[in-house]
């Protein structure tokens, strides 16, 4: 140091922790969920992950250059958002959506706020939803998983949630595969976009994302928490119409969701009794999107309706500064 | 300051839309298409010119105390034969532009013209500049429905402009698109103003 008598305000110990370690360890903690999709759904979802990663590389890239902004693809969020919108994407997605995805993922979700960090929604879950609203046909149209070498063609099939909540709509009843024998959803055998389809292998993902203190218990907990409570609560009110909440656990984009999307450090809330806020909150909205929206799936409007609160619940949830007694009116 | 410039100021230094961000309402919610917005433009314009032009007639009788309301109501009975004319003549346009069309009553930028020009104005200037201002609205919506029409789809004024192959983004025509369409359209424009001086 030149000046010994130099001070610095704090903090003054860094943990070592950079941007693009910690992506680079999602992006580990994702990369078994990734094989399993490829293995489930061959050359399709491959095509649709290097479309995605490639593209947001790409466009994060080039946004860089237009903005004259020094090169921010070295901290690698910007491949972690490709994964994360290929693993929100059905396998059969045509290669032009994919890149379509990409590019309003960083330019619109992202870039146009001023890049990683000042994003207020998780970008893959806008390029996710804005196709979905857009492209409903191609963006519901599910293909069942056919592992490679079992030699079965890709048939279409509809995903677990979507065919309840057409039974629902059209019977009042649940149907029989939401009640008994979803056991074998857990492994991952169903029909769903690329990152639904092993509950096993992301929880697994998500626990190593906790182990190596990434991401804090504090929002998956409380997220899947809501969802198997309040969706509890309905089956316990009328099994025959509502699903089993194990159901809800399994099926659909819950854990990929409340471990690798709400999770993002940026579009969460900062402290302890914020997450907890946000987890509830998404849990709660999911679930009532499931059971009484138009859409079967509903975490990622949840999450992104979340997101917009954020703001609001960092500013009611700041700690009290140390050493500062409150007033007495 | 000349009619011509009075005139010219309205389609862009003062654009209504571009640069002064005025008349939102009916600016996001009518412009899912070319033809959509070109009506709403034009039905404004009308609007604008006649209340302009009365304002001005009456501005020395109306006290200055009770003057909004009534430029309301001047503006009211223009919207009303707007309505009118519309509901007889172009039905297929005024079932498309539904609540909108009476809605012109509160839009911002023609009470603004009132309250900012006509009431201190002669009747010529201000009627140029209600005729500048609305068709510098008209061009907005024209161009806000345009980029929507494009590529939320696939068409211009109902034309096809990409064969059956496009798959048409819908999210464009939903309001969403107005707001991202009008954030990128404005973004694009600074970016050239900014450039050039």
């Amino acid at each position: 140091m030149e000046n010994p008598l130099y001070l610095s305000s704090s903090p003054h110990i860094h943990s070592g922790e950079t941007t693009d370690k910690v992506m680079r360890l999602v992006i580990y903690a994702l990369l078994p969920a990734t094989a399993l999709s490829i293995y489930f759904f061959g050359l399709p979802a491959l095509s649709v992950l290097l479309i995605c990663t490639l593209g947001c590389m790409a466009f994060e890239a080039l946004s860089c250059k237009l903005m004259k902004q020094p090169l921010t693809l070295v901290d690698g969020s910007a491949a972690l958002t490709g994964i994360l919108l290929a693993l929100n994407l059905p396998p059969s997605t045509p290669w032009w959506m994919s890149l379509l995805g990409a590019a309003i993922a960083i330019l619109i979700g992202k870039q146009i706020y001023g890049g990683l960090g000042y994003n207020p929604f998780n970008p893959a879950l806008v390029a996710r939803v804005v196709l979905l609203i857009s492209f409903p046909v191609q963006m519901t149209s599910w293909t069942a998983p056919a592992p490679i070498g079992s030699g079965l063609d890709a048939v279409t099939a509809a995903t677990p949630l979507g065919e309840m909540k057409t039974a629902v709509m059209l019977t009042g009843k649940l149907p029989e595969m939401a009640t008994s024998g979803f056991g074998n959803y857990f492994l991952g055998n169903m029909a769903g976009s690329l990152g639904e389809v092993s509950a096993l292998v992301l929880l697994l993902g998500g626990f190593f994302l906790l182990f190596k203190k990434v991401i804090s218990w504090h929002i998956p907990i409380s997220f899947i928490g809501t969802v198997l409570i309040i969706g509890g609560i309905f089956w316990l009110l009328d099994p025959s119409k509502y699903p089993n909440p194990l159901f809800h656990l399994i099926t659909g984009g819950l854990i990929l969701g409340a471990f690798f999307m709400a999770t993002d450090m940026v579009t969460s809330p900062a402290t302890d009794k914020g997450m907890l806020i946000f987890g509830c909150g998404c849990g709660l909205l999911t679930v009532l999107i499931r059971l009484f929206g138009g859409y079967p799936e509903g975490v990622s409007f949840a999450i992104l309706l979340m997101n917009a609160c954020t703001p609001l619940i960092d500013r009611y949830t700041r700690p009290k500064i140390y050493g500062q007694v409150e007033q007495k009116a | 300051m000349s009619l011509l410039k009075i005139f010219r100021k309205g389609i862009w230094k003062e654009n209504a839309v571009f640069k002064l961000l005025l008349g939102m309402c009916p600016l996001l919610a009518v412009t899912t298409s070319a033809e959509n917005g070109l009506g709403m433009g034009l039905a404004s314009t009308f609007v604008l010119v006649c209340s302009n032009t009365v304002v001005a007639i009456l501005r020395k009788l109306i006290p200055p105390k009770v003057r909004i309301p009534a430029f309301i109501i001047i503006i009211a009975t223009f919207v009303t034969v707007v309505q009118l004319c519309m509901e007889a003549w172009i039905y297929g346009l005024y079932q498309a532009l539904g609540i909108f069309i009476p809605l012109i009553v509160v839009n911002c930028l023609i009470l603004g013209r009132a309250e900012a020009f006509a009431s201190k104005r002669p009747i010529i200037d201000s009627a140029v500049d209600g005729l500048g201002m609305g068709l510098g609205f008209t061009l907005a919506l024209f161009i806000l429905g345009s980029v929507r029409e494009i590529f939320g789809a696939g068409e211009l004024l109902g034309f096809s402009l990409f064969g059956a192959a496009y798959q048409p983004v819908l999210l464009m025509i939903l309001p969403p698109g107005a707001f991202i369409s009008l954030g990128l359209l404005l973004a694009i424009m600074n970016r050239f103003e900014a450039a050039k001086s």
